[in-house]
């Protein structure tokens, strides 16, 4: 612990709070409403899932991906599998790929509103919070539709998905669709627009793109700071690279490349480019047996794997190291929540503290997949 | 109904001046209580309802009285209130306790005292000053005050960022405030609200009502002004900074609960009423029917302000759940570089019209 000057405070925002977005203590110091350090404690959701991946099946650490990031949880088994089947070479079928492309591009959309919505509510905006959760909804009744779960799925199995889609669920997806793509401008008259919010967020925390690639941030928030970088795009994986879709990256539209309005900004182009992944997926998928290459044990030859994805949250990366028993000897995951929180600290000294908040919000940090 | 009519009544009956001080006081004071208890129920629900039909949702309901709450959920407020007052009331530890346990009333005082010289109709205001505009304004500083000792004496850094920002905000507004409040005082020639209230009887250019606010530009400007910065006085969106519940958990009432806590809520709406009432009698022809002429007089008066009034209070309500929440910084820089410069500029503005125009 460094010296404390008479002329600054230290701040404990969280554990719990309303704005740190799970269990996240920040320990800020203050001179006034100025910032001049902030020290992120984490660890209060620690749930040992590394550990607990080298006593268990491969196939029961899925459920324990689906905690982690618990906002994108289709994301997160889909990483997993993804890895494991490059541990095992295994070829799945294409509905497989496509079906998981859908859900991982609805969970996506999920969870950026989710991001959004809650960025809006840190900003003072509470309405745009509620339209969003209201859209989010409708893709959790999907998922629950499909599989029977609205948040945490276990819905990817290595080889294959835990439930064939619902006969109807192309005409639902595409009603959903349909009706979700307006809302976006109606989003953004509401709150993206927004003089106040302007304010608030253009030119507030920017994080300039050499910084964020030496920290290693990854997703929107590196993508927010104009680094072209997309995992499904320049690292195909699955069946993402035989879908048209843009990278949006930060333009600085209205302050600084990089700053909070980019992060934000960047989420909300996502969301579009999602539903273009969407359409052309529906209009592709075609008809066969999910389970067929789901294997009847799951014994990894010896050798180790490292595959990365997009997550909502950036580069979700799964490191499995297979000793050849149906226990892994070690799983490694790399959450890009924890690389964007470790330049919270850089990008927040000398703003106030509602900007702590506005940029700690900007980064959208699950506290789940941080703490493990 | 004011203390002098009561008091001259009184004076008729007999001779006993102290009591019939007291007596007149008292048999204005506790209807003025209702009023702000009513005004803080009935707000909250229509709070509640208009959030909810903003943001797509129904709001509070339920189907007829029992343990619901009530039909449309009419009774949401009253289980809100009795659940307010039977809560424990704590008192943290390390807190400076009279301080602590003295701040709501404080700001209670402040609201209810400022509530006596609101012109509700001709005759229904409890004192008539000869400088009620003045008072208002003045009396609208006291909450300031117990903010600040609630903030101070909770001895929680998050109530005492609130209460710092929130004296800060409050100050600064008063000005542009003020300032702009000036304008209509400058026309009519009067600080009196019920003489204020007269001098914009009639109608202008034929159709509209002759109401300061459409006189001449800068009283159409001042008002803005005026409006926005009483929002600001009132710590409501987007200039609720002082308790930002993203930022400062409740600001300087995040300590306080039960009974303490429902005389802030209390406070908060009843300086709405007050606000909304200043702005009214100010710049919108108080208990004026819009329509000159029309439905003009007596009880009336009490419709078309409380109407008045109403609408403003339901501006509040939209502009909350619309609006993001400005920065302490940006707030000040709204205040001092924008609107007390304009502020300024119309009083001057004025001045030179009223030289002109007559």
């Amino acid at each position: 612990m460094g010296v404390v000057h008479g002329d600054q405070m230290i701040l404990n925002i969280g554990p719990q709070h309303p704005s740190t977005h799970g269990v996240l203590r920040l320990e800020v110091k203050t001179d006034g409403e100025i910032v001049s350090e902030v020290k992120p404690h984490i660890g209060y959701l620690h749930r040992c899932f590394e550990k607990h991946s080298e006593n268990v099946t491969y196939e029961q650490v899925i459920p324990f991906t689906d905690r982690c990031d618990y906002l994108a949880a289709m994301n997160s088994n889909f990483g997993y599998v993804v890895a494991m089947e490059e541990l095992m070479e295994i070829k799945v079928p294409e509905r497989v790929d496509f079906i998981r492309v859908i859900m991982g591009e609805l969970n996506r959309i999920a969870s950026h509103l989710l991001a959004l919505g809650v960025y809006g509510l840190d900003v003072g905006a509470f309405t745009p919070f509620l339209y969003m959760l209201r859209d989010r909804e409708r893709i959790l009744d999907m998922f629950e539709y499909t599989c029977g779960a609205r948040l945490l799925y276990n819905y990817m199995w290595v080889g294959g998905v835990s439930h064939d889609l619902p006969k109807d669920f192309v005409k639902i997806c595409g009603d959903f669709l349909d009706y979700f793509e307006p809302q976006i401008s109606e989003y953004n008259e509401l709150l993206t627009y927004n003089k106040i919010f302007i304010e608030r967020t253009a030119d507030v925390g920017v994080l300039p793109a050499d910084v964020a690639v030496s920290f290693g941030v990854t997703g929107p928030n590196l993508r927010g700071s104009g680094v072209k970088w997309d995992v499904r795009k320049d690292e195909p994986y699955s069946i993402y690279d035989r879908f048209d879709f843009d990278v949006p990256t930060g333009t600085g539209e209205f302050g600084t490349v990089g700053d909070c309005f980019d992060r934000y900004w960047v989420r909300m182009l996502e969301v579009k480019e999602s539903v273009k992944i969407l359409r052309q997926a529906l209009k592709d998928i075609p008809d066969g047996d999910v389970h067929q290459a789901i294997p009847k044990k799951i014994r990894p030859p010896k050798g180790s794997v490292y595959r990365r994805t997009e997550s909502p949250r950036g580069d979700l990366g799964y490191y499995i190291i297979s000793d050849g028993t149906p226990v892994a000897s070690r799983v490694k995951m790399r959450s890009p929540a924890f690389t964007a929180l470790s330049v919270l600290d850089e990008i927040s000294r000398g703003w106030m503290i509602s900007d702590v908040i506005a940029i700690l919000g900007s980064l959208d940090i699950v506290l789940g997949e941080i703490d493990r | 109904m004011t203390v002098d009519m009561l008091m001259d009544w009184f004076a008729a009956i007999g001779d006993f001046p102290v009591l019939a001080f007291i007596l007149a006081v008292t048999i204005s004071g506790i209807p003025l209580f209702l009023v702000m208890a009513l005004n803080a129920m009935v707000a909250v629900y229509v709070e509640r309802k208009v959030s909810a039909f903003m943001m797509d949702r129904i709001g509070p309901m339920g189907q007829g009285p029992g343990l619901h709450a009530g039909k449309w959920g009419l009774l949401q407020t009253a289980a809100d209130a009795v659940k307010l007052l039977v809560k424990e009331d704590t008192v943290p530890e390390s807190s400076d306790k009279i301080l602590f346990k003295m701040a709501p009333f404080i700001i209670f005082i402040g609201a209810f005292i400022g509530l006596a010289a609101v012109p509700f109709s001709q005759t229904l205001q409890v004192v008539d000053f000869n400088v009620g505009v003045f008072y208002i304004i003045a009396v609208g500083s006291i909450g300031v005050i117990g903010i600040v000792m609630a903030g101070w004496a909770s001895n929680n850094k998050w109530s005492l960022y609130g209460a710092m920002r929130s004296a800060a905000q409050i100050i600064s507004y008063e000005i542009p405030a003020g300032l702009s409040i000036i304008v209509p005082i400058m026309m009519a020639g009067t600080m009196n609200l019920q003489e204020l209230i007269h001098y914009q009887s009639g109608s202008v250019w034929g159709i509209l009502p002759n109401w300061i606010i459409f006189n001449n530009p800068f009283s159409f400007l001042a008002f803005f002004i005026f409006f926005i910065s009483a929002i600001a006085e009132t710590n409501r969106t987007p200039f609720d900074i002082p308790e930002a519940e993203s930022e400062l958990v409740a600001g300087w009432m995040t300590e306080y609960s039960g009974f303490r806590w429902a005389i802030f809520f209390l406070s908060e709406y009843a300086n709405m009423l007050i606000v909304s009432g200043l702005a009214v009698a100010g710049f919108l022809g108080g208990w004026r029917s819009p329509i000159p002429g029309l439905f003009d007089s007596g009880a009336w008066g009490l419709f078309w302000f409380m109407g008045k009034v109403a609408s403003l209070i339901f501006i509040m309500m939209w502009f909350r759940w619309t609006f993001p929440r400005l920065r302490v910084d940006q707030l000040m820089h709204v205040c001092w570089k924008v609107f007390i410069p304009i502020a300024m500029l119309n009083i001057f503005g004025v001045g030179i019209w009223k030289l002109i125009f007559g």
